[in-house]
């Protein structure tokens, strides 16, 4: 393997500095997993079942919808068919980070798309935007967010008395207010903002008129045509833009 | 089809959700690795990537309670008045806690 061929240096300080960056936010992901794992147990499930589920499927989301679905027997095509089309933003998230990622072997590719969750990624993606190529928040905060998860649904599943109502902290609002400090944290120009005003208008009309979990991936294919007729000028070389850095 | 919830049941069913999340996490990667990344192909996967944030925002505002609202207006003009994450996002849950509590 040679080092032009895979140019993207990974720098171990970086890593650490990112696993650190989002444990703040890993804190909260602990509480949200503690949601899960009570959630879990009261469906039958064991302690070490839950726990297992949350180390192979790292997938929040999905896993509530998943153990929502379960009784004396699950339906399997159903349960694919929910656990795929919520977890199909991951497809998207992926493909955009592929021009970082292509400058990796492919070991290392496919290694760090293990670690691919929504905070990890909005770093990345943000900052790629931005002219910055950080694949070191995906393991360093990748890293972070899967061992808050399962913290938590280990604290859930053995003492989940003590959260009995995570939405009265307002806790099942963390993702959401991530993201959206995120995306406001970003590069703004007309073309993004008429991009998200497509996505959130396809997103909602998908939400009501479309089966149930397919919002995320309509909305974004939306947002993404404005882009494919609606090229950057002089795409990733301006960088006159505001420059907002993240938790620090 | 359905599989029982015995331990080995529940066993097969965690590893099923397992592969289906994992094809995901890699397929969109894989799918990408035989396409031409030209500057138009670029424009399309950066829009699209800033445009996941917002399908997955609106519904959640649209769909959520008083308390969900209130966090991510919070959230959100907190993010534009002091640019850092980590404050506008304990305000947003903070709005939501109170809000929640006042109903």
């Amino acid at each position: 393997m040679s080092a032009s061929l895979y140019p993207y240096q990974f720098q171990p300080h970086r890593v650490r500095a990112e696993f650190f960056r989002l444990l703040p936010i890993s804190l909260f992901v602990v509480a949200f997993g503690a949601a899960f794992g009570l959630a879990a147990i009261q469906k039958g499930l064991s302690p070490l079942e839950c726990i297992l589920m949350s180390t192979t499927v790292f997938a929040g989301a999905s896993q509530f919808a998943a153990v929502d679905m379960w009784g004396t027997e699950v339906s399997v095509l159903p349960m694919i068919a929910v656990v795929f089309a919520i977890n199909s933003r991951h497809l998207l998230m992926g493909a955009s980070l592929y021009p970082m990622l292509r400058d990796v072997s492919p070991g290392k590719r496919y290694g760090l798309l293990l670690l691919l969750t929504d905070a990890n990624w909005a770093v990345s993606a943000q900052e790629y935007q931005s002219g910055r190529r950080n694949l070191e928040v995906i393991l360093g905060g990748g890293l972070v967010l899967w061992l808050a998860w399962m913290i938590g649904t280990g604290l859930g599943v053995y003492f989940g008395g003590l959260l009995q109502n995570p939405r009265a902290l307002g806790l099942d609002m963390v993702l959401g207010c991530f993201l959206l400090a995120m995306a406001l944290g970003g590069k703004k120009s007309p073309r993004i903002l008429v991009a998200w005003l497509v996505a959130g208008a396809a997103s909602l009309a998908a939400w009501k008129w479309l089966p149930p979990n397919m919002h995320v991936v309509v909305g974004a294919l939306a947002g993404g045509v404005i882009g494919l007729f609606w090229l950057e000028p002089g795409a990733q070389s301006r960088e006159d833009n505001l420059e907002v850095r993240h938790g620090d | 089809m359905a599989i029982e919830t015995t331990t080995l049941g529940v066993l097969a069913l965690i590893a099923i959700m397992a592969v289906v999340t994992l094809v995901t996490r890699f397929g969109g990667v894989f799918i990408m690795s035989f396409l031409r990344i030209s500057p138009r192909v670029e424009s399309f996967i950066n829009t699209m990537a800033s445009s996941v944030l917002i399908a997955i925002i609106v519904p959640m505002a649209v769909a959520g309670d008083l308390g969900a609202l209130a966090a991510l207006v919070t959230t959100g003009v907190a993010m534009l008045a002091i640019r850092k994450p980590l404050p506008a996002i304990t305000l947003g849950l903070l709005a939501a806690a109170l809000v929640r509590y006042l109903n």
